[in-house]
């Protein structure tokens, strides 16, 4: 079989990684990577064969790629998605999708219209505890549902000098689109969708351009509530730590990417699980892969996208269109936020 | 090396199972003494080597070395550097080259003959050796034998398949410091095959092997035949599986393995540690 030609634009600390994931897949050749900041091109230049780029319109231009990973700042996601679609290549986009809903919109319909694979980056949906969790939620085991509660904690800001995108508003930066976005999109895709927000708090800490930290009441469209609870500068954590926590009339289910804990009124024998606590690990759920690079999740998802491009089967883990619902809850929170007059 | 290796993780809230155990280690490891003080439990029943990253509360602890020679006499480190998420975290929030001028020492930089930062844009291996030197600062006066590269930069290297790093790694590390290096890595396979293929024979190459397959990427029968079959020296982590395994259960399966030349394992506990000794030196003879 021939081979898939892959392309990467944007070398961050994601992008990166992206690429050599992409770089060890047996059924791709990385052929070209992206960039404007010549320290990561000349490390690329000098070792490695990969055809290298300052303009990503060159690199389509030049290359006949079957698919592209955009890992740049969010503001250029529009542009370069755009772009990628209309030169009829398939692409992975980093979260959050878009800077509002107009451009995400558009470019979901260009992506389908096209009938280009298309997937956003939100590598929870590919961590086997979220999806364990899913799956029982769907099965009912703990009834009908009456509050969730989604977290993420982190301690990716830790002084008040911050110099990258991250810290600038313009840029998609902050931690509700940076941070957040993950927790909102994990609600929408495991409970349900959010139609509207209400009490939003969101807090400069160490920060001045951007919010450090997201608090919001969050109302799904099966008229559950719940709340919503994410801040990345707290530096009580070592690492990222997402979390969900629901509560159903018949028990309750906390799951975070290492564990999910499962209290029960009753036994469940369906689902072989006892009455009080059960706990299942990570290390019974994660989904194989072939190569490891700081997670399974980011592998499991390359390989997903990489899948569906083989099959033209469009995916339904992280399509354009749940990306965007999730750049939709962004805007109502940011709108509430104002409403609240602290934004 | 000796056949058990002391790890660091617990101390380090670094929990592959449970966030909630993460977070119950920090409070327990708050102070440097109680770090010591298992570390001086571990030697109590025979273990001498101490495989740690270089996380900056490291340098208290080879401060406390350096202070009691005599007491830790014939004590080994083996770093493991860079400690990841320092890096990873200063790339998101300060970029490249905010992170090279964080973690590299002004003087450092600044004596480097040839013409600081503007030079090493342009001299990777330079750039390299300079923060191999900056992470092994804090070493200074104790034996450091085998000197690691950790999993996400070794994995992140390998898939960009910029392969010929590691001969310099590997070239710096036996010149400057005299010692053996070595890899970690969540690839094991693919690593010997890049290792060999820039010449590099023989290497110590640590990564997880358990009976569950647990972070064994490509799966565990792949793992068993380069085991069986390739000229390297392994040493097995993560051989509890994040603990879903039995300490019994998780040692006869390496018994099996008779190629493994040391496991890495960490615990809080004296008993624990003491258990899982007893059980490599019974099974693993």
């Amino acid at each position: 079989m021939m081979k898939l030609k892959g392309g990467v634009i944007g070398l961050g600390k994601m992008g990166i990684s992206h690429a050599a994931i992409v770089g060890t897949h047996p059924s791709v050749d990385l052929v070209a990577v992206c960039d404007t900041t010549s320290i990561v091109l000349d490390v690329f230049k000098k070792f490695s064969n990969i055809r290298l780029y300052h303009d990503y319109i060159k690199m389509f231009e030049n290359e006949n790629l079957d698919f592209v990973v955009i890992a740049t700042p969010t503001r250029l996601h529009y542009p370069m998605v755009k772009y990628a679609l209309n030169k009829k290549v398939n692409v992975l986009c980093e979260k959050p999708f878009c800077m509002n809903s107009i451009e995400g919109s558009e470019l979901e319909q260009l992506a389908v219209k096209n009938g280009l694979i298309n997937q956003v980056s939100y590598h929870n949906q590919f961590i086997g505890t979220f999806r364990e969790l899913k799956r029982l939620i769907k099965s009912g085991v703990i009834g009908e549902l009456v509050h969730f509660t989604g977290e993420a904690y982190g301690n990716v800001i830790t002084d008040e000098k911050g110099g990258t995108w991250r810290s600038d508003p313009k840029e998609g930066g902050g931690c509700l689109f940076d941070y957040a976005s993950h927790v909102i999109n994990l609600v929408q895709e495991i409970i349900g969708r959010p139609v509207r927000a209400n009490g939003t708090l969101r807090k400069k800490i160490l920060s001045k351009g951007v919010d450090d930290a997201v608090y919001s009441m969050l109302t799904l469209e099966n008229g559950l509530s719940g709340v919503l609870m994410v801040n990345w500068c707290d530096q009580t954590y070592r690492k990222m730590s997402t979390s969900l926590t629901i509560q159903g009339k018949k028990g309750k289910i906390i799951c975070d990417a290492t564990e999910i804990k499962i209290y029960l009124h009753e036994p469940q024998i369906r689902e072989g699980l006892d009455k009080g606590w059960t706990i299942k690990y990570i290390t019974d759920l994660a989904i194989p892969v072939n190569f490891y690079l700081r997670g399974e999740e980011y592998s499991a998802q390359i390989d997903h996208f990489i899948e569906c491009i083989a099959q033209k089967k469009q995916t339904e883990i992280n399509s354009f269109e749940q990306a965007l619902y999730t750049d939709k809850v962004i805007e109502m929170i940011i709108k509430d936020s104002k409403l609240q007059n602290n934004g | 090396m000796d056949k058990v290796l002391f790890g660091d993780n617990q101390f380090f809230a670094v929990s592959h199972m449970s966030d909630e155990k993460s977070r119950q280690q920090a409070i327990r490891f708050k102070d440097d003494n109680s770090i010591i003080n298992v570390l001086d439990q571990a030697r109590c029943v025979g273990i001498n080597t101490f495989m740690c990253t270089t996380h900056e509360r490291i340098s208290n602890i080879c401060d406390h070395i350096r202070a009691n020679k005599e007491k830790y006499e014939g004590y080994k480190i083996y770093p493991c550097m860079p400690y990841a998420h320092k890096f990873a975290n200063a790339v998101t929030e300060y970029g490249y080259i905010g992170t090279i001028k964080k973690y590299i020492p002004g003087n450092l930089l600044g004596s480097f003959a040839k013409g600081g930062l503007a030079f090493v844009r342009k001299d990777f291996i330079s750039l390299m050796e300079l923060l191999v030197d900056a992470e092994m600062k804090m070493f200074k006066g104790i034996d450091t034998p085998v000197i690691f590269l950790q999993n996400v930069l070794v994995d992140l290297i390998l898939g960009l398949k910029m392969i010929t790093v590691f001969k310099e790694y590997d070239h710096y590390i036996r010149k400057r410091y005299n010692a053996e290096p070595g890899y970690i890595t969540m690839n094991m396979p693919a690593m010997y095959d890049a290792l060999s293929s820039v010449g590099i024979n023989n290497p110590i190459i640590c990564s997880s092997i358990n009976k569950l397959g647990f972070r064994m990427s490509g799966g565990k029968e792949i793992y068993e035949k380069y085991l069986a079959e390739k000229q390297f020296r392994p040493i097995a982590m993560q051989v509890l599986a994040a603990g879903a395994l039995k300490p019994k259960e998780a040692i006869e399966y390496l018994g099996k393995l008779p190629r493994i030349e040391s496991v890495l394992f960490g615990a809080s506990s004296r008993n624990h540690i003491q258990e899982t000794k007893e059980l490599i030196e019974k099974y693993m003879a």
